[in-house]
């Protein structure tokens, strides 16, 4: 692929998005870092956390490399409206049943957007791509499996997981927003798009939902939160970036 | 003069910072090495075991300090992803190296293939029972997952399959 001035800026709209995404709800997987339900949910949510953050630096690294601030620079120095995650990933982690849930949602997508750009034309994504897919089938194991286990197990956690599925599903529908650039981007073979990894995961995940006996809500409902991929965010995002560059904040040239 | 194969052969030397007994070597991040005698320099690339892995800086400090040891005063170290590191890559001797730290080696040569049932029933470090359970596929470190043995009744930590 020829990196001219328009595939450029189409590459750097899909880093941006895919990084800040990993950041956000890197964080938010953090907050569970020793208030886990139970030791080892402590752990996961908090080794996914660091996966998140990993896949955030490198690219960053990605987008500096083609010109952008460095990636502390990027991460520490934005206020709400300049970041492009969906909205699903900014809201507090709430209860465990919604942060499995968003988890769930999310990673899935994650998994199917990341072996999708294991063919990029882009090929540093490419290979970060070959790199990520790796780490996130433990992701996506581990939503599949709570999933499957909490959907079908007492009175109380089928209603609690079933009402966070109802919540999360017009959020999780807004991953999918479509870029500016979408055309450039599958054009130049960068990916397949949104629309396509959005019927992948459709079809990646009814079969989980169905075995843990959740149903996904009727199609008539569906109306997906646009707006993140273009700043527009809730209430919820501004204080988590307050609280995460606040050491930052007491000194940004600090040597670390 | 300092060659190729002598960097080579001190980096078996350099061991994990988390798993003392694996070399960097044998555990398969050292991916290029390079020494330009008259220069009196040498360049090393690493690949990440994962994204995340917060030793990374480590590793390259102690890869560069090994070499300037060596009397080679101008080192490059640098990770990148351009080799994807997948547990293939951990040598035989590293697999032993693992097993000697207690933590069940990963399985061998998935070709980048790892499907989760690969997980379940992994051999027990301590009496070699199958007879095993994965608890939960994360552990206190990112390449370590968490077993628990039915035979001898201990829990104990795989080095994951990542492919």
């Amino acid at each position: 692929m020829n990196m001219n001035e328009q595939n450029t800026l189409a590459v750097k709209d899909l880093l941006y998005k895919m990084a800040d995404d990993l950041l956000i709800l890197g964080h938010r997987n953090s907050e569970w870092t020793g208030i886990g339900p139970m030791l080892e949910e402590d752990i996961s949510f908090s080794s996914m956390a660091q996966d998140k953050l990993g896949q955030a630096l490198a690219l960053y690294q990605l987008l500096n490399n083609l010109g952008e601030a460095d990636p502390d620079t990027v991460a520490f120095t934005r206020n709400d409206h300049q970041f492009h995650n969906c909205e699903l990933v900014e809201y507090p982690i709430g209860e465990y049943d919604f942060s499995l849930v968003r988890h769930f949602l999310f990673d899935n997508a994650e998994l199917l957007r990341y072996e999708m750009l294991m063919e990029s034309s882009y090929e540093p994504l490419a290979k970060l791509a070959r790199k990520f897919k790796g780490e996130l089938k433990y992701h996506k194991f581990h939503g599949d499996t709570f999933v499957m286990q909490l959907g079908k197990g007492t009175e109380e956690s089928k209603k609690r997981m079933q009402a966070s599925l109802d919540f999360c599903w017009n959020l999780a529908l807004g991953i999918f927003e479509a870029s500016p650039y979408e055309e450039t981007l599958i054009k130049e073979g960068i990916w397949q798009g949104e629309e396509a990894l959005k019927a992948q995961w459709l079809a990646a995940i009814t079969p989980v939902l169905e075995a843990a006996e959740l149903k996904i809500p009727d199609e008539s409902t569906w109306k997906p939160v646009y707006g993140g991929r273009s700043g527009k965010h809730t209430e919820n995002l501004q204080p988590l970036l307050d609280e995460m560059t606040e050491v930052f904040r007491v000194d940004p040239g600090a040597e670390w | 003069m300092v060659s190729t194969n002598d960097i080579w052969k001190a980096l078996e030397e350099v061991m994990d910072p988390e798993i003392p007994t694996i070399s960097m070597v044998d555990l398969g991040i050292v991916t290029h090495v390079e020494s330009d005698p008259e220069k009196h320099s040498a360049k090393v690339i690493l690949t990440p075991t994962f994204s995340g892995c917060p030793a990374l800086k480590v590793m390259e400090d102690m890869v560069r300090d090994k070499i300037h040891d060596m009397g080679i005063p101008n080192v490059d170290v640098s990770t990148s992803f351009d080799v994807t590191w997948t547990t293939d890559r951990i040598t035989e001797k590293g697999r032993k190296a693992l097993l000697q730290h207690g933590l069940a080696p990963p399985p061998e040569h998935s070709n980048g293939f790892i499907e989760l049932e690969v997980l379940s029933n992994v051999a027990c470090p301590h009496c070699g029972s199958l007879n095993t359970r994965l608890t939960t596929p994360f552990g206190p470190t990112l390449c370590r997952a968490m077993h628990y043995c039915d035979n001898c009744l201990q829990a104990f930590e795989q080095f994951k399959p990542v492919g």
